[in-house]
């Protein structure tokens, strides 16, 4: 088994084909874009294959050192001009093959118009320990 | 064999060993291991007084360590002075833990922890997943705070207020994994309003119990939020709500009023408005004054001009809320809602969808976008 992060959301990255904001959703879209999420994490959870996933909030600041006894140097709240990173999920998969497979049915929820969005997601694979030589 | 019952002695038993000189943290380890003997003792062997039992384990245990350490410390001749092993006494000690727990001098997340370790007797690992940590991060957080208060002696009572927001910030936790902090936090603000008498712990519990009573019909099935005007009332537990009026009444009757007791009054009264249309806004009203002049604090005056908002129209709410600073929490979504009950609805669905951008979970974000995804549907 390896782990792999399925990053949700990045933007910066290409746009969904289904792109259209949330908010000019439905109720009824927004409901079942929800349920699709929570549905493929249980099952995940079922095949013994999930591992952790949290959504992250919208607003976050770039940082950096800028030098010896000074503040590091912030470039404030972010919205649409940086990535952004909107949640992610971690998974314990066999093969990259079903982590791909996996990530390509996250991005198949459903978004407006109840079609899928079709959104990017960045699949990548944790180090894992050394193997244990055991013979 | 009784995990709650050995959890709601485990105050009193460290509450004794602490009052009889021991150090906080050793007699906590101490605590702690005699808890894992009696885990194996007594589903064998019940003893016929459990807490007095625990005292003597833990006694010896304490004792034991000490003495290990003072061995290097050539100390032993005057701990074989120290008072024998015996029953519980009756007076009550734990009340210095409750002050030692939320002592000023750890941040609130420490005292959170520390208390549900000492008070609510839960393990590292249950206090860990309530927070959704790793265990050995929390065994550190826990570690550091006992270190913080090791040199604290307590001869004079510590400040109950400071007690009070430490149980209710664990209230305010809510729940996940298998401990649910909501339910920890009325257990030992229980056992606090036990130990002391002070109509502000039962005003607190009276409010915990009366927010509680609303748990199952706050969220659908599908997990999101459902607001207090659409909840099913018939889901209310009403055996809590009778209970948190009941202690509420007898702490109002004292006639010392303080803001624990004035957020009570108001969820009583939304508790006992038998439908949405029917409470009561003008006394809460009346109630979030009381409380604006205890706290003065400018979430009390946010949730004041909601009320308003219901008490004497959306414009009246709106007048309310253009006195405060906007970048306080939920300040969008108030002035969303409002907009929209005075039927402005562009609008409420732009600052919805902006509220929804700022919320601090993802229950209140889905929430509020599908607020503005509603309006927006109807302007289409």
């Amino acid at each position: 088994m390896a782990k792999y992060l399925l990053l949700k959301h990045y933007r910066g990255a290409p746009t969904a084909v289904n792109d259209v904001p949330m908010d000019q959703w439905t109720p009824e879209e927004i409901t079942a874009h929800v349920g699709y999420m929570r549905d493929f994490a249980a099952r995940l959870e079922g095949t013994g294959e999930f591992v952790d996933g949290q959504a992250l909030a919208a607003e976050g600041l770039w940082v950096r050192y800028d030098g010896e006894g000074r503040p590091p140097v912030t470039d404030g709240p972010f919205a649409e001009t940086k990535d952004l990173i909107a949640g992610w999920m971690v998974i314990d998969v066999d093969t990259q093959e079903r982590a791909v497979e996996l990530a390509g049915e996250l991005s198949a929820a459903p978004g407006a118009g109840g079609k899928p969005i079709h959104e990017w997601l960045e699949v990548r694979p944790f180090y894992g320990v050394s193997p244990t030589i055991t013979e | 064999m009784n995990e709650v019952m050995l959890r709601s002695l485990t105050p009193g038993v460290l509450g004794i060993l602490v009052r009889r000189g021991a150090d906080f943290a050793a007699a906590e380890d101490a605590v702690q291991d005699a808890l894992v003997e009696a885990v194996r003792v007594w589903p064998a062997d019940p003893p016929r007084d459990p807490k007095g039992w625990l005292v003597t384990v833990a006694w010896r245990k304490f004792l034991d360590a000490t003495r290990a350490d003072a061995a290097r410390r050539r100390r032993e001749d005057l701990l074989d002075e120290e008072p024998v092993p015996g029953p519980a006494p009756a007076v009550d000690d734990t009340l210095q833990l409750y002050f030692l727990c939320a002592h000023p001098s750890l941040t609130p997340s420490s005292a959170v922890a520390l208390t549900l370790r000492a008070v609510g007797g839960l393990t590292t690992r249950q206090i860990a997943s309530a927070y959704l940590v790793p265990e050995a991060t929390m065994a550190q957080r826990i570690s550091r705070a006992k270190r913080t208060v090791a040199g604290v002696r307590f001869d004079q009572p510590g400040d109950v207020a400071t007690v009070l927001r430490v149980c209710y910030l664990i209230f305010n936790e809510g729940y996940s994994g298998d401990v649910d902090l909501a339910a920890e936090a009325i257990r030992i603000t229980r056992q606090l309003s036990a130990t002391i008498d002070h109509p502000e712990v039962a005003g607190l519990l009276a409010l915990m119990l009366l927010h509680h009573a609303r748990r199952a019909a706050r969220t659908a099935p599908d997990g999101s939020l459902v607001p207090l005007a659409e909840q099913d009332r018939a889901r209310w537990d009403t055996r809590s709500i009778a209970e948190g009026v009941e202690i509420l009444q007898a702490a109002l009757a004292r006639d010392r009023l303080g803001e624990y007791q004035a957020q009570a009054a108001i969820a009583a009264l939304h508790a006992d408005a038998p439908a949405a249309a029917e409470t009561d806004w003008v006394q809460i009203v009346e109630w979030y004054d009381e409380l604006a002049r205890l706290t003065d604090s400018p979430v009390v005056r946010l949730n004041r001009a909601v009320a308003v908002g219901e008490a004497d129209g959306p414009r009246a709410g709106l007048a309310a809320l253009a006195a405060l600073d906007d970048a306080l929490p939920r300040h969008t979504a108030v002035a969303a809602y409002l907009h929209e009950r005075d039927g402005d609805l562009a609008m409420a669905a732009r600052l919805y969808a902006e509220a929804a951008h700022r919320a601090s979970n993802l229950a209140e974000r889905d929430h509020l976008t599908r607020q503005a995804a509603r309006l927006n549907a109807l302007l289409r």
